[in-house]
């Protein structure tokens, strides 16, 4: 079996990063905007992957760093989603046009 | 008594008087502060004279000089090793006499305003202002550095200040106490450049050093301050000119003196204390102190002082013969005999007989406190009777007043200078002095001695003759609070001529005999009498002469009874030329350069601010935007131009 090559693989994290990129810049709903980041995390997971995996076969930093993001996204995941409770709570609301008194 | 601290009390009394009437006056000492003050002064008195009484008879002399003596000193600020300002008390004869004349003058002024101010509502602040004044007068004649006479000089100016502006609810008193402590403020500034100037080259503050070193003919000091010169002048001339500005400044000497007749807005017995007896006099003392150095090293700048006081003598003697509030003519005469006695020094020479201008000049000073304050106490005497300033609303109030009448007349007879009262004696020296040493002086002091007879007399047959009492309230003359220093003064007004100041108070410490004969004295006692004649024929009976003649002298008289119109100059000088020429640029400058370019910064940093305000729009989406924007900038930055 021929085995994929590595620009196939760039290929697919460069595009869900722009598809996170582009949720998070368009979507108005908080929920959405956090699912769009975990895409964007989850893109950056692929590149250490595939980047260990192609690149330095014997060693086993990138595997560490991916275990890393995907820690430390649990944890923004927790945060975020309690920012997102307060702002319900306060503004009876999720969408982000609703929070917009941190201005001049 | 040799206990300095008996001494350093004569100024602390009133101090410690001030302080506890000034802070605790208006709540526990609402009517017996006038007492209080008045004990406190009395014991500084008593201690004065007997202050006095030794050092003239049993410690000041030293093998027949009298010696400056300093009792104690206490290094206040060091600059340097042999530059300090010191806290000090210097005893010499000048001082020990100044501190009798101060403190009697002010004992009595305190006990006849138990009488005049009964019942002001500021009673205790009146005691603790007077109490004030007392106190820096006594540290200023006390003094033994030249900068501690600054002080106590600018003190002595607030507390006038202070006492002038006593009735703040009167916009003129206001007015006039601003303009006394404005003039002699702006004299001081000559006075304290002169102090620097005489300092920097005596390399010293003390009076005894600076004098020594200023006046010894080989001391390198003096050769040092001669080299040096600014615009032709000596560096010492102009040191002696501005200091004595300064002094000029405080005994209102021309063209410095305008100041002097508006003060009389103050409470009179203030007017008898400050502005006759004791802060007027504080030039005289000031030049009388440096006099070795101006006698010995610069005979020009005591050309200065002289000419001063002649010509301020003469002026205002005219001025006053055409005033018509009474104590403006007394402020005028105070000015004319100050003038005396400056002139008196200006004549003098330091040694021996030819010091006899230095003695005048100190004794006229010495009689002259005490007829010109019983003169004031007198017209205050008066003004609380009629309740008026103005000659018209008196007259005739010899039955009526009959202390005050004859002390006043005593009085008048002493200025005039008819023997054997007390001005007739000091008068008699000085002309003495100017005959032998400038004939011009001479005819001056002459002049205006028949000058001073006439409008003391029209004063007098103004006050006390003229026409019928008008005044209906006959609420007595007076408490004898007001009497007694009336009375007392009275008779110092007739005997202190008899003091022999000359063996005392002399420029060189040697007694000197002094010796006028009677016929010298002739032609000033005659034109004395002349002038007192003069005025009895205008004024003792009212007449329209006074008019027709004022009428004949057209201008002239004019001018003098506006003063020569040296206000309008001041105020056009002030007014129009400097507002005008420095005020306004300068306020220009400052509204438009200085606060425009802080406008100018302010108001950019608004403009900037108000074009970037857009990109906070609290949107977090957009922030997001600006965040990846910029990190995508960044990578093109480092991917494209990094090689």
């Amino acid at each position: 079996m021929n085995e994929v090559p590595l620009t196939h693989i760039l290929f697919l994290s460069t595009a869900l990063f722009f598809i996170g990129a582009y949720g998070l810049f368009t979507r108005r709903n908080m929920i959405t905007m956090l699912m769009a980041i975990e895409l964007m995390l989850n893109s950056v997971n692929i590149n250490f992957v595939a980047f260990n995996k192609y690149l330095y076969a014997d060693k086993l930093d990138g595997i560490f760093f991916s275990i890393f993001i995907i820690t430390i996204a649990a944890a923004e995941a927790a945060v975020a989603i309690a920012i997102i409770i307060n702002l319900y709570r306060s503004h009876h609301s999720i969408d982000v046009e609703d929070a917009t008194e941190l201005k001049y | 008594m040799s206990n300095p601290i008996f001494i350093a009390l004569i100024p602390i009394l009133p101090l410690t008087c001030f302080l506890l009437l000034g802070l605790f006056g208006r709540k526990h000492f609402s009517t017996t502060g006038g007492i209080i003050g008045t004990l406190s002064l009395f014991i500084s008195t008593i201690l004065s004279f007997a202050t006095a009484y030794q050092y003239f008879f049993q410690t000041g002399k030293i093998n027949g000089v009298y010696q400056k003596i300093i009792v104690f000193k206490y290094t206040w600020l060091e600059f340097a090793p042999n530059l300090s300002i010191d806290m000090g008390i210097l005893l010499d004869p000048i001082t020990v006499m100044m501190l009798v004349v101060v403190s009697f003058v002010s004992l009595m002024v305190h006990v006849f305003s138990l009488g005049y101010m009964k019942g002001e509502t500021r009673f205790a602040t009146y005691y603790a202002f007077l109490s004030l004044f007392t106190f820096s007068m006594l540290g200023l004649i006390l003094s033994s550095n030249i900068f501690q006479i600054y002080l106590f000089w600018e003190l002595v100016g607030v507390s006038s200040f202070l006492l002038i502006g006593f009735y703040f609810e009167k916009p003129s008193a206001v007015a006039a106490s601003k303009k006394a402590f404005i003039v002699t403020r702006f004299a001081d500034l000559g006075f304290l450049i002169g102090i620097l100037i005489l300092a920097f080259y005596a390399h010293t503050l003390d009076f005894g050093i600076l004098i020594e070193r200023l006046s010894v003919i080989s001391s390198p000091y003096l050769t040092a301050i001669n080299a040096a010169s600014f615009l032709g002048m000596s560096a010492l001339s102009w040191g002696l000119i501005l200091v004595f500005i300064g002094g000029a400044g405080k005994s209102a000497m021309f063209p410095l003196h305008i100041w002097l007749p508006d003060a009389m807005e103050g409470p009179t017995p203030v007017s008898a204390l400050i502005h006759a007896a004791t802060m007027v006099v504080a030039g005289v003392f000031l030049v009388a102190r440096l006099f070795p150095i101006f006698a010995l090293s610069d005979p020009g700048a005591l050309q200065v002082v002289m000419y001063t006081g002649a010509f301020s003598a003469f002026f205002a003697a005219v001025i006053a013969c055409t005033q018509t509030d009474i104590k403006r003519v007394l402020a005028y005469s105070t000015m004319s005999q100050i003038g005396y006695m400056m002139f008196a020094l200006g004549v003098s020479k330091y040694s021996g007989e030819e010091g006899l201008g230095y003695m005048g000049s100190m004794f006229h000073l010495f009689t002259h406190a005490f007829f010109k304050s019983l003169l004031f106490l007198g017209a205050g005497s008066v003004i609380h009777f009629v309740h008026s300033n103005e000659m018209k609303d008196m007259g005739g109030l010899r039955k009526l007043m009959p202390i005050t009448h004859i002390s006043f007349l005593i009085a008048c007879l002493a200025i005039a200078g008819i023997p054997p009262f007390a001005g007739f004696f000091s008068k008699e020296e000085i002309l003495m002095a100017a005959f032998e040493s400038n004939r011009l002086i001479y005819v001056v002091a002459l002049i205006t001695s028949g000058l001073t007879a006439f409008y003391m007399f029209r004063l007098y047959y103004s006050i006390f003759w003229s026409k019928d009492a008008s005044v209906n309230n006959h609420h007595g003359e007076g408490t004898i609070s007001m009497k007694i220093p009336l009375i007392l003064l009275a008779i110092l007004a007739i005997g202190s001529g008899l003091v022999p100041i000359a063996s005392f108070v002399t420029a060189d410490g040697l007694p000197i005999t002094s010796h006028v004969p009677i016929s010298f004295s002739v032609l000033p006692v005659s034109l004395a009498l002349l002038g007192i004649l003069l005025a009895t024929r205008l004024f003792k009976n009212s007449n329209d002469l006074p008019v027709r003649i004022s009428q004949q002298m057209g201008g002239l008289y004019t001018a003098a009874s506006r003063k020569f119109y040296i206000d309008e100059v001041y105020l056009f000088v002030t007014k129009k030329i400097l507002f005008n020429l420095i005020g306004k640029p300068a306020a220009w400058f400052d509204k438009h350069i200085v606060d425009g370019l802080m406008n100018l910064l302010a108001n950019s940093t608004a403009k900037v601010s108000e074009l970037i305000k857009g990109f906070q729009s609290g949107k977090v989406q957009d922030y997001a935007l600006y965040f990846f924007g910029g990190i995508a900038s960044l990578i093109i930055l480092f991917i494209y131009l990094w090689q």
